[in-house]
């Protein structure tokens, strides 16, 4: 379906459900693998790829058809083993502002709110809104909670926070409206690394928590 | 090599080219001049190639002293340049001395003024571009606005510069002048709002509010009634986007934005008319036209051919 003059989206699915999130990704692949000229860009999602194209070179329809011919061959695509990631995060306090308002809402202790945060291995659907922040889910049930009516207009980066049933880090200081349970002091995107974001589509994470001392010491590492 | 001493940096000057496509996957919007005409039509008036990194000032203009001979072509909004006091009409190449002062004012047009200099500004391209992020603090001169005592270098002439003075056609201009009526496409949320909701979102004006900058223009209004219909799950958002917020207020979605969202898509603003949304100012009064993908099409090839026609820059 076309998104604007330059790019078409494509659904995969009106769910997010880890079907369409692996459809998303082999076609992302095999995109990047055997490009298309005159596409310019790609932006996966939960259940759809946004393809960015040249409006002189491409007509919807055109394009449309080309691509048709890639999603015929998702099937064939293989993924790469996902890489598992672990994320030191310091909990509560200044580093995680609204930790006691979640415990609270769910009527039990921030103790058992990082217990559970850090319980799970989350999926990277996909990376969007600030250059490296990974949509990361499923958050585990007891801890779903909606994201705050006012953002902040000043979010630290490393922040973690959770919104609906997702969970993330903020690479960068930004504006944000997920509830922030803690910080890392990983660095989620340096230009300094090969493939400079921390997390990649695909990737497997699991939150590890630490102590502020740690929290210092991993700073100046 | 020449360089180039920022006195003073104006309100909010960035490094910028025609961004980086292609790191969506990264969550990493193009960023790359607002009114990319205007940057590309500068970069031809002085022999560059179209995508050279120039000086993208906002609203109030900077003053710098050029430390070796240089040639320039101011692009986009009138900030009333002047060389050493002498004004400098804009959309014209001019050539600069060693030690003259360039300084521009408060804009007397649209939001954003280009700054082209023979060679291009010279900085470490992040991901194969030079232009600013300035959310994530990437790319451009230090991954930020330029600052007072900056030195910027200036890239080496490729050796194909070429003397005489050249403006751009003023035909030319008036048909790339930056609209206030802004052309868009259905967005593919578009059937989501129902009938007196797009009926209202073509008839309304809207003013731009002070939140406008690189990332987006938040606009205020009528809102629109009934909003959306339909539950959102996060996607990819284009360039130009307009989204309608749970205020039922549009907000446009801009070189910076956020590489996916979650609010629901009226509209997208057609590529012909990009650049006028980068020339809008707070407080400016706009209003949208819906065209077909074909008509969008057809005005962009058009915008194209102008763009890269031989009658666009003359010789004075």
């Amino acid at each position: 379906m076309p998104a604007s003059d330059q790019s078409l989206l494509i659904y995969f699915s009106e769910k997010i459900t880890i079907h369409a999130h692996e459809r998303v990704r082999k076609l992302l692949r095999l995109l990047e693998s055997e490009p298309v000229a005159g596409v310019r860009n790609l932006h996966p999602a939960y259940c759809s790829l946004l393809v960015k194209f040249e409006a002189v070179k491409w007509r919807h329809e055109a394009l449309e058809r080309e691509l048709r011919k890639y999603l015929g061959r998702l099937d064939k695509v293989k993924l790469p083993e996902p890489r598992q990631v672990e994320i030191p995060v310091c909990y509560g306090g200044e580093f995680g502002p609204d930790l006691e308002d979640v415990a609270a809402t769910h009527g039990i202790s921030p103790k058992r709110v990082i217990e559970r945060h850090t319980s799970a291995t989350y999926l990277v659907y996909f990376l969007g809104f600030t250059p490296g922040f990974a949509y990361l889910g499923e958050l585990p049930k007891e801890l779903v909670t909606p994201r705050l009516p006012v953002p902040r207009k000043r979010v630290p980066a490393g922040s973690v926070g959770i919104a609906g049933n997702q969970t993330g880090v903020y690479p960068f200081e930004t504006p944000g409206g997920w509830r922030l349970l803690g910080r890392t002091p990983v660095s989620m995107f340096r230009t300094d690394r090969e493939g400079l974001s921390l997390l990649a589509i695909g990737d497997r994470v699991r939150f590890v928590p630490i102590a502020r001392e740690q929290f210092a010491e991993l700073s100046r590492a | 090599m020449s360089a180039i001493e920022v006195l003073s940096p104006g309100l909010l000057t960035t490094v910028q080219d025609l961004g980086r496509e292609g790191f969506g996957p990264m969550g990493v919007s193009p960023s790359g001049a607002a009114d990319a005409l205007a940057l590309r039509i500068g970069n031809r008036l002085i022999g560059n190639t179209e995508g050279a990194p120039g000086l993208e000032m906002t609203l109030l203009g900077g003053t710098f002293q050029f430390q070796g001979a240089c040639v320039v072509a101011m692009t986009g909004s009138d900030f009333g340049a002047t060389l050493d006091g002498d004004a400098l009409p804009p959309w014209q190449s001019f050539e600069v001395k060693p030690g003259q002062t360039l300084r521009l004012g408060p804009t007397r047009s649209g939001a954003r003024c280009y700054l082209c200099v023979q060679g291009g500004i010279a900085v470490q391209p992040f991901l194969g571009s030079a232009s600013t992020h300035l959310l994530s603090g990437l790319g451009g001169h230090e991954g930020r606005a330029l600052r007072k005592g900056d030195v910027l270098k200036v890239g080496g002439s490729d050796g194909t510069s070429r003397t005489g003075t050249f403006a751009c056609s003023p035909k030319a201009l008036s048909h790339l002048a930056p609209r206030k009526v802004l052309r868009v496409t259905p967005g593919p949320q578009n059937h989501w709002f129902p009938k007196p909701a797009q009926k209202s979102f073509y008839a309304n004006t809207y003013r731009v509010t002070e939140e406008a900058n690189r990332m987006g223009l938040r606009l205020e209004g009528p809102a629109i009634p009934g909003g959306a219909h339909g539950e959102m799950i996060s996607e990819g958002v284009s360039l130009g986007a307009v989204q309608i917020a749970a205020s039922g207020l549009p907000i446009i979605l801009f070189v910076e934005q956020q590489t996916t969202g979650g609010y629901a898509k009226i509209a997208n603003v057609i590529s012909a008319d990009l650049h006028s949304v980068g020339q809008l100012r707070p407080r400016d009064e706009i209003r949208f036209e819906l065209v077909s993908f074909d008509t969008a099409r057809k005005l962009l090839i058009e915008q194209e051919e102008l763009l890269t026609s031989e009658k666009l820059i003359l010789e004075i």
